[in-house]
């Protein structure tokens, strides 16, 4: 998600060469920005480094030679062109000179505003994973929800990616195994908070920021086994599965197979026992998306990865979805997780045609399947060496 | 549970395929929720809608007549883009049950929220 955009005119690794680069930018490509009638104003912007006042205006005073002919208004200039100084990216070593200067006019700004304004922090229901804000507008983005679109989130928790697809216009349907999130029931998982009241459910979230009207419907359902009609009508799914660490993976299994200690849910629910295989729910994922996306529609989902046994071939693969994008977000040393996005567009024929593609693609990622032990092989083995240190 | 979410599902019991839709609505509390009306997003949805399973549950719930089939041009008819806006969108079934037409296995709605989970043994593999 872009901050800003500007017009180049000039760069260098010194403020020397960046003089050189404007002397060289074509006059008659700066001229209609410059011309007397205009007004203008110069920023200078830093990243990972403070300048006084005092420096800033040493840089705007350097850029004298440009021709600028009009007028500088600093409250509402037509103009605004600016000065960027990159000092690289780590906050304990900023060099005394930077590795980058641009020049450049400015175009537009990314809506990072929104971030603030849906913050975790200020919702009414909040659950123990949801996702910051900021990643629920980029994997939107990622999926190109637009107004009037369906978009479908089947691990939809406490209804976080709905409510940044409503803030696109689109209509969101929900679905989550478990009973107690989808109604707002239950211990609270905001800290001094004993019960979620009556208002902390998905559309009382949607109701909070004016989305209301986006609100198809919630369901309690479990992805491995939709009861969604088999027809093409989502326009994007896009969901954040259980990765078996704070959440876990489950599956509703037959009653005779709950394994002791397991609790078990009211009449109106169905006793929960089976651990779901990581790989198993992204094969169902996958083939669900392939079969009721719209043809050009798109996935987004995030893949937990431990990353010391990690390839670009078990990424899940489908035949009907092609595969757009794969970015890493590190959890920890050993494990990261991956954005996916993919867009189908191929139709979706018989299920059983693709079992036998499927299946070999999916052993490879059979290994994150004990994605909970190996997060946390970590942490043991830091545990017992620190001990191993103190005994010594 | 909105009108055009019943039109979506469909019973996943084992062995039932196809023949599990659509799922046989009874309501015993209904709420109508005003919606802005977005006339764009209901001709999108009028396409996917399956019309012999929506003109039975408007029935059930007594809500008027469905047309058979959606009119020619309906694109631009307001009137009746108006009317499935209603039918579709601002008809909620609070509580209620959608049962499979084949096995007769009943999911409940409560709280405006079906239900559709269950046992290993019922689903298909």
């Amino acid at each position: 998600m872009e901050r800003s955009i500007f017009e180049l005119w000039g760069h260098g690794k010194s403020p020397e060469e960046l003089y050189t680069s404007l002397k060289n930018y074509p006059v008659d490509k700066m001229v209609p920005y410059l011309h007397s009638d205009s007004t203008y104003k110069i920023k200078i912007h830093t990243f990972n480094k403070t300048l006084t006042q005092e420096e800033k205006i040493k840089r705007i005073d350097a850029l004298e030679f440009l021709p600028f002919e009009g007028k500088v208004d600093l409250k509402k200039p037509q103009h605004i062109f600016s000065v960027l100084e990159d000092y690289g990216l780590d906050p304990n070593c900023i060099p005394e000179n930077p590795h980058n200067i641009y020049f450049g006019r400015w175009i537009a700004d990314g809506q990072r505003e929104l971030i603030e304004s849906y913050s975790v922090k200020k919702r009414h229901f909040i659950g123990n994973t949801s996702m910051d804000a900021g990643l629920s507008f980029i994997m939107v983005n990622h999926g190109k929800v637009k107004e009037n679109d369906i978009v479908f989130d089947p691990f939809v928790g406490t209804g976080g990616l709905l409510i940044a697809s409503a803030h696109f216009g689109a209509y969101v349907y929900g679905t989550d195994i478990d009973y107690n999130t989808v109604h707002g029931l239950g211990k609270a998982s905001r800290k001094n908070q004993k019960w979620r009241g009556p208002d902390e459910n998905i559309r009382a979230n949607l109701r909070q920021y004016g989305l209301e009207k986006y609100y198809l419907d919630v369901l309690v359902s479990d992805a491995a086994k939709p009861s969604w009609r088999k027809f093409a009508y989502f326009d994007a799914i896009i969901t954040d599965p259980p990765y078996g660490i704070r959440e876990s993976t489950r599956r509703t299994g037959s009653q005779k197979e709950i394994p002791k200690g397991m609790e078990k849910c009211p009449e109106s629910h169905v006793p929960v026992s089976l651990s779901y295989h990581l790989s198993d729910m992204f094969f169902d994922l996958l083939n669900f998306a392939a079969e009721t996306l719209v043809l050009g529609g798109r996935l987004v989902y995030w893949l937990p990865v431990y990353t010391p046994e990690y390839t670009e071939e078990m990424v899940p693969w489908h035949p009907c979805l092609k595969l757009i994008s794969n970015c890493e977000q590190k959890l920890s040393s050993h494990t990261s997780r991956r954005l996916i996005t993919m867009e189908k567009v191929m139709k979706f024929e018989n299920q059983d045609q693709y079992a036998h593609l499927l299946n070999d693609h999916f052993l490879l990622y059979q290994g994150h399947n004990s994605f909970r032990e190996k997060y946390f092989s970590g942490v043991t083995k830091r545990i017992a060496k620190e001990e191993k240190s103190n005994q010594e | 549970m909105k009108l055009l979410t019943h039109n979506l599902l469909t019973s996943h019991v084992r062995g039932v395929g196809p023949r599990g839709f659509p799922l046989r609505l009874q309501a015993t509390e209904v709420r109508i929720n005003p919606v802005e009306f977005n006339p764009d997003f209901v001709a999108r949805m009028i396409p996917k809608v399956e019309w012999a399973a929506l003109r039975e549950a408007a029935n059930t719930l007594q809500l008027g007549e469905v047309p058979t089939e959606p009119v020619e041009g309906y694109e631009r008819d307001e009137a009746f883009l108006r009317k499935m806006h209603h039918v579709l969108l601002e008809v909620d079934v609070l509580e209620g049950t959608l049962q499979c037409p084949e096995s007769g296995r009943l999911f409940p709605i409560s709280r405006g929220i079906p239900n559709m989970l269950l046992n290993d043994d019922e689903t298909e593999s």
